[in-house]
């Protein structure tokens, strides 16, 4: 049984299909790579798993329990957090504040938030941070601020989106050893990204959308020579 | 420490109309900060504040013309049904998703149809109000005729509680919660926590904190209606301490009661002319509003800081 199930997902703005029919697996453990042009329909997905938005068909079952209906908060408490593709923060806090606020969804006691939150700045490599302002941030620290944050949770599954965009290509490098770090603490972690460099060598499976279908699915290698993928990204001549 | 130190003696060499003076900014400095607590915190500002004033006030009031129940406990119950009152315009406001304007203007609206029905509501006196019946000095009757001091340490007392109660809300879990719903709603959703929920406590919160300034009122200046307590223009007595001192700080609504108060009440007793003292803190509510967002209190924060540094918080008031 797959950790998290999405089944025949369909999402429309109106005449716009955002998400067509759209299945596919998470396996725990694993950490699977989502692509696919801009506007594919990749956050559309995330913003439906994670309660933001209510799929008009389909079904999406975590640890085959049902997550249609619930909101953001019950989905988080259930085991599955996300990140946001622009990066949002509690700008009136200091780090270890708001990585605090995430632990509090485990725990009522301000010394336990506390340590579970030391912890997460220390595996996000945040720790010498802690009493800095958010607004004192850069990007990059801003991004292992949100990973810091959504770890506090204790989640069983991460929603990762678009963690690389913007960084250069040693921050990647840290990115990515970051990503095998959290996984090899046995989470599994649904990973959409842009920046091919990130998520090849780390994914374990690939899932490709383009106009809100999924048009391939395999281990990395096998995508990047898809006919259907190098159309999508390239165009034909 | 010396602050408090003079706030204490303070009344003693006080005239009479300074003292009600000092009354009035510590009354407004309590509700101001009551008011801060939900709506500073959350950042959903509140221009209704009055109907929890005001059902504090005629709780307390009709109980005591009744059944001669003590003002302490009529404030308990004026509390609760403050705190009740909360819940319904939280729930409504925040399950409609109302944000910016248009929730302050609901909350205008949900205290004005409060207002209306205590109007028409001839057990509760109607439009005449209500007068307190006058008997000797006690602190169980909540009166004092001879002299007013009393009312001077009562208020600052609650308003020193009601400042520890921020302060330890600060340092908590629900503290944590408000400022991060204030800074970002979405990403709060996202870690678990329940939004609406939150915004509803916090809205409860202030209301019932409110109720019990509204019962302060009442003893003081002894007669009530829905016009003095529960008007628009109470609402706006309650916000402008905040807005002129700084909303979401711990002693913002202090700092702006005592910038704004003796101002209307010296405007009122020495111009006189009907009206003129809310020109004139109007003018200075809008003008601080426009050109100094955040509150004069970022003037004196330095030295603020300085005293309150000693608290773990780490992070900036919310």
């Amino acid at each position: 049984m797959p950790l998290l199930e999405i089944r025949d997902v369909t999402k429309r703005f109106g005449g716009l299909v955002a998400l067509d029919a759209v299945s596919l697996d998470v396996n725990e453990g694993e950490i699977l790579g989502l692509i696919g042009p801009n506007g594919a329909g990749k956050t559309t997905l995330f913003n439906c798993a994670t309660g933001f938005y209510r799929p008009d068909l389909g079904q999406i079952r975590f640890e085959d329990e049902s997550l249609l209906g619930l909101s953001p908060h019950q989905i988080c408490l259930k085991g599955i957090v996300r990140t946001f593709q622009i990066v949002k923060a509690f700008h009136t806090m200091t780090v270890l504040d708001s990585v605090a606020t995430g632990a509090f969804a485990r725990t009522n006691n301000m010394e336990q938030a506390r340590k579970k939150a030391t912890s997460a700045l220390e595996l996000v490599g945040l720790s010498d941070k802690k009493r800095v302002p958010i607004k004192g941030l850069n990007i990059v620290d801003r991004k292992r601020l949100g990973l810091g944050c959504a770890l506090a949770t204790e989640p069983k599954l991460m929603l990762l989106d678009e963690v690389a965009a913007g960084l250069n290509p040693v921050e990647i490098d840290q990115v990515t050893g970051l990503l095998r770090r959290i996984r090899d603490l046995g989470l599994t972690l649904l990973v959409v990204e842009h920046v091919m460099k990130l998520i090849m060598p780390v994914a374990d499976k690939i899932v490709v959308l383009h106009h809100g279908k999924k048009i391939a699915e395999g281990k990395p290698s096998d995508v990047a020579r898809d006919e259907a993928v190098i159309e999508a990204y390239l165009g034909r001549e | 420490m010396a602050g408090l130190l003079v706030a204490a003696i303070i009344p003693i060499v006080l005239t009479p109309f300074l003292l009600h003076v000092a009354i009035m900014v510590g009354l407004f400095a309590y509700v101001g900060s009551a008011w801060n607590l939900g709506c500073g915190y959350t950042g959903k500002l509140s221009w209704g504040h009055s109907a929890f004033m005001g059902l504090g006030a005629y709780a307390s009031t009709m109980l005591y013309i009744a059944y001669r129940i003590t003002p302490w406990l009529g404030a308990l119950v004026g509390i609760l049904v403050a705190a009740g009152f909360g819940m319904i315009v939280g729930a409504i406001c925040f399950r409609l998703g109302l944000k910016g304007h248009y929730f302050v203007i609901a909350t205008i609206a949900l205290a004005e149809i409060v207002r209306v029905s205590f109007i028409n509501w001839a057990d509760l006196g109607g439009a005449w109000g209500l007068l307190m019946p006058v008997v000797r000095d006690s602190l169980y009757d909540f009166q004092f005729h001879s002299t007013r001091i009393p009312y001077y340490y009562i208020i600052f007392a609650m308003l020193l509680g009601l400042l520890y109660l921020k302060w330890r809300i600060t340092n908590s879990k629900l503290g944590y919660y408000f400022t991060a719903i204030k800074d970002d709603e979405e990403m709060a959703e996202s870690l678990g926590i329940d939004t609406f929920k939150y915004k509803v406590i916090a809205m409860m919160i202030s209301a019932a904190l409110t109720a019990f300034g509204g019962t302060f009122y009442a003893q003081y200046v002894m007669y009530i209606s829905p016009d003095t307590v529960m008007s628009v223009h109470v609402s706006t007595d309650i916000l402008m301490g905040p807005v002129v001192g700084g909303m979401g700080t711990l002693l913002g609504p202090l700092l702006g009661s005592a910038i704004v108060q003796p101002i209307m009440e010296l405007t009122r007793a020495y111009v006189g002319r009907r009206g003129l003292d809310y020109v004139v803190a109007g003018s200075l509510t809008v003008a601080v509003a426009l050109m100094r967002p955040s509150g004069v209190i970022g003037w004196f924060e330095k030295p603020f800081e300085a005293i309150f540094a000693s608290s773990s918080q780490t992070h900036k008031e919310g």
